[in-house]
């Protein structure tokens, strides 16, 4: 812990006395600009996803004429699928700090990790979609169809932007075409990827975990 | 004079402090010249110029203002007399549900984004905002965006559901034609204009500032405009969560808000009034913020309370979040929900009454001058003050179920958004347009201007409360002769007088249009400093120049212009202010410590092309899903575009390239 602690404060130093000053002035936060935006848009997504999780609690216990949650929901395979996106946090993290270190190498290296389990993921999204239509779940089935394929395909859809701006970012460090700070936009991407992971964490209790 | 920097061949050094890397500034993709031109139609339509991009939001709404105009004289029209056929039923529905929508989406937010767009920063002393290329994706998200809603009038019909377009009658059994498809599309792009304009703005607010400006420096407007999109940037991702839920419903087979289905009809109620609600402090309070700009200035003394303004204005952005319930009384909610709900909206009237209170004590003892720009922000005293009384009535639950869907309801938001919101951005019109242009609207025809608009506005809403109180439901396409009733209560009469009424308006609104075009054929100059202004936005030339300041002013105080201007000097009879510097003068010297090393980002094609995806993809969702493949792609087209894209523009870019002994310094990501 106190060594991320160590890290963190030795980054907002870096950050301070270097490119932000560079730039017109020093920002009055302190914060880049970049990365201010980035927790405003992440605390909007909050809303969204907010709106979408009352949505699927309001519904989800209306399937008539379908099947409902406790009938269909595999729970051991949607486990190791949130395992696998967790751990995609991990190598993450461990990407960032290459690139703070301008490690370009282990930057790729653990982008790339964390791009192939999120896709391991958004996999696992997919053959559950394809296991639940053939057991008679479809999107327009019953409220609770529509809500969680809503709910869940959201989220889906999140994983797999992330997914392609880890890649995008690969390509771009590979032929030095990052415009700006290396090691700021990395860490932005993970900014988003973590919150992508926070809040399936939040959908897998709320959906799969807590029975209704 | 300042040297504004083109771009040098050198490579930029980025990260100082020894860990130094090279960013090679090359062309993007390689394949194409980026915009450099300062001057004719191109440099409009890639401009990343908060100024120019304000001018563009304010011209674009103001045309909304008087397409959701004739809409409302339409409908009025048709009110005007028993059982009138000036339009059809279907015709009326789509005509009150665009009317709303084009002055709340396309006109009043639009408007103030294009206040806080052009004075924003230069209130807070920056050279641009925080994203240039992100503040013009958002332009033209809202242009394309308003031009896709209102193309629905030639494809099918408008939407005829609403504003608030409440389930069933936004069901495809309803509402067969494709209106509210548009309406749900439109809505998305322009919320996305919308989201990332908040994220631009309370970075540029936060981040941006000039030296000395403290938060409790910055001028009211500014201080509105950050709340404003504090509460943008968590009600639009509401709102998008209810239009998506809609449009699958429309277009893909859920049942989201179907009753027969067994759905809940009021997930969609909370859902849309919980970004409506927050949408009411978002209409307003960029129009509190002009007029806490005007009052002082033409009271000739400082704003009264300045913190109580900028608290009251922040308490109402949070108190705002806990109110949304009280559009829904009538819908059967419980009477715990209803006491919450409605003891909190009483609640809110208090940060609201500070700011009259404020307001009013502001011009107590000042030496007024009644300017155009002041009348109507006197205007926005009064007739806010009305609509805001009978909008505390409604917050008592049981009387509010006796005036829901009824003309008392319609008189009370027309009393707030027209005589609040409008006369608030007339005011920031007349105040800030030598500003903006560098020439004076004439006082005259303002004048006149203000007048028909307020007499229009109380001859129009007025008449409205006693319809309400007799029970005239809104929204009904006509009023039976034989239900008119007679004497004071004469229904016929008092529709008749309120048609006249918007025709008053309607010449007010004329007269301003006539005005902009007889100011700027007359082209006579305007002072610096017309008004004894107080804010930094009068620090540097009008219209600004490209760069906004020779030099960041460095600030002291509140009112920084104002005290550099005046000094306290002590007479016998106590401190008494003086003119101790003219405008020119603080001008002057300004310019004489101009900064060396001025960079400004570079026009971008990407945020055009960006926006130009999103209407193609509506259109492919409504008409052809492959319509929606041809979009999507031009929209990743233009994101990679725009991240391999530097903020500045290379040097052979330019014709003939820019030579350089020049330093150059990347701008920020943006």
């Amino acid at each position: 812990m106190a060594d991320i602690a160590v890290h963190e404060e030795d980054h907002a130093h870096t950050e301070h006395g270097g490119y932000d000053d560079h730039v017109v002035h020093a920002t009055s936060t302190g914060l880049s600009n970049n990365k201010l935006a980035m927790w405003l848009f992440l605390g909007s997504e909050c809303l969204l996803f907010g709106g979408l999780i009352s949505t699927y609690m309001l519904y989800r216990g209306r399937h008539e004429g379908g099947p409902g949650p406790s009938q269909i929901f595999d729970i051991p395979l949607t486990s190791v699928s949130s395992f696998i996106l967790l751990m995609s946090s991990l190598t993450m993290v461990l990407a960032v700090n290459s690139a703070k270190r301008k490690d370009d190498r282990n930057t790729n290296l653990w982008l790339v990790v964390t791009a192939l389990l999120g896709a391991l993921f958004v996999g696992g999204q997919v053959y559950e979609f394809t296991a639940f239509y053939q057991e008679g779940l479809g999107f327009t089935t019953s409220l609770f169809g529509s809500s969680f394929y809503t709910l869940t395909g959201f989220h889906g859809v999140h994983v797999t932007v992330g997914v392609i701006m880890l890649l995008a970012l690969v390509g771009a460090i590979t032929r030095n075409r990052v415009t700006g700070d290396k090691a700021e936009v990395v860490e932005m991407v993970g900014l988003y990827w973590h919150f992508v992971d926070v809040v399936w964490v939040i959908i897998f209790t709320l959906v799969y975990l807590i029975p209704s | 004079m300042a040297i504004i920097e083109r771009p040098s061949a050198v490579p930029a050094t980025v990260g100082a402090g020894g860990t130094t890397e090279l960013v090679t500034p090359s062309r993007a993709l390689g394949a194409y010249r980026r915009p450099v031109s300062t001057t004719g139609w191109k440099s409009w339509l890639f401009t990343v110029d908060h100024k120019k991009l304000g001018i563009m939001y304010g011209a674009v709404s103001l045309f909304f203002f008087l397409v959701g105009g004739i809409e409302a004289l339409l409908i009025r029209l048709q009110l005007a007399a028993p059982d009138n056929t000036v339009l059809s039923a279907g015709l009326y529905n789509e005509m009150f549900t665009m009317h709303a929508t084009t002055m709340v989406f396309l006109f009043v937010m639009p408007m103030a984004a294009a206040f806080a767009n052009y004075f924003l920063p230069l209130q807070i002393g920056a050279r641009d905002v925080a994203f240039p290329r992100i503040n013009a994706v958002g332009f033209w998200l809202f242009l394309f965006g308003g031009i896709f809603l209102n193309t629905s009038w030639f494809l099918g019909g408008a939407a005829d559901g609403g504003w608030f377009m409440y389930s069933p009658n936004s069901s495809a059994l309803f509402s067969p034609s494709h209106g509210i498809d548009f309406w749900v599309m439109g809505l998305q792009i322009t919320g996305i204009a919308s989201l990332v304009g908040a994220i631009n703005l309370i970075v540029t607010v936060l981040n941006m500032r000039a030296p000395g400006m403290k938060l409790m420096n910055m001028p009211v407007f500014t201080w509105m405009v950050l709340v404003v999109q504090f509460l943008l940037l968590f009600a639009m991702p509401v709102i998008t969560v209810a239009l998506f839920l809609l449009s699958f419903q429309r277009n893909f087979g859920a049942t989201f808000f179907d009753v027969n289905q067994g759905a809940d009809p009021l997930l969609w109620q909370h859902l849309f009034w919980i970004f409506g609600h927050p949408e009411v402090y978002i209409i307003i309070l960029p129009a509190f913020g002009i007029i806490s700009e005007v009052l002082p200035t033409f009271a000739r003394k400082p704003l009264f309370g300045y913190k109580f303004v900028v608290f009251s204005g922040a308490a109402i952005g949070f108190v705002g979040w806990g109110v949304w319930a009280h559009h829904m009384f009538a819908s059967g909610l419980g009477p715990v929900s209803v006491a919450v709900f409605s003891v909190a909206t009483m609640l809110i009237a208090i940060p609201t009454g500070v700011k009259i209170v404020n307001w009013t004590l502001t011009l107590w003892g000042g030496k007024l001058w009644f300017s155009t720009a002041m009348l109507f922000s006197i205007g926005v005293i009064v007739l806010f003050t009305i609509g805001g009384v009978s909008g505390v009535t409604h917050a008592v639950a049981p009387s509010d179920t006796q005036q829901t869907d009824t003309y008392h309801i319609v008189a009370h938001f027309h009393y707030v958004i027209v005589g609040g919101a409008v006369m608030g951005l007339f005011a920031g019109f007349y105040f800030w347009w030598p500003k903006m242009f560098g020439q004076m609207l004439s006082e005259r025809l303002g004048k006149w201007n203000f007048w028909l608009m307020f007499f229009g506005v109380n001859l129009t809403f007025g008449p409205m409360h006693i319809l309400g109180m007799q029970g005239q439901p809104r929204r009904m396409v006509v009023w039976p002769e034989k239900l008119t009733g007679d004497g004071f209560f004469d229904l016929a009469f008092w529709n008749q007088v309120a048609s006249v009424g918007s025709f008053v308006i309607a010449a007010g609104v004329l007269l301003f249009v006539i005005n902009i075009f007889y100011t700027a054929k007359k082209k006579v100059a305007a002072p610096l400093d017309p008004w004894d202004a107080r804010t930094l936005e009068w620090i540097t030339s009008s219209p600004p120049k490209e760069h906004n300041f020779d030099r960041i002013p460095t600030v002291h105080s509140l009112d920084e212009f104002f005290h550099r201007k005046y000094e306290e000097v002590d007479t016998e009879n106590g401190p008494k202010l003086v003119k101790v510097k003219t405008a020119e003068e603080v001008l002057a010297e300004e310019e004489a410590n101009a900064d060396h090393h001025i960079h400004l980002p570079s026009p971008s094609y990407w945020p055009i092309v960006l926006a130009l995806g999103f209407p193609i993809i509506a259109y492919g969702v409504i008409f052809n899903l492959l319509l929606t493949i041809v979009g999507t792609a031009l929209v990743l087209l233009a994101i990679f575009g725009w991240c391999l894209e530097p903020s500045v523009a290379d040097d052979s870019d330019y014709d003939p390239p820019a030579g350089g002994d020049s330093t150059k310094e990347l701008a920020t990501l943006g």
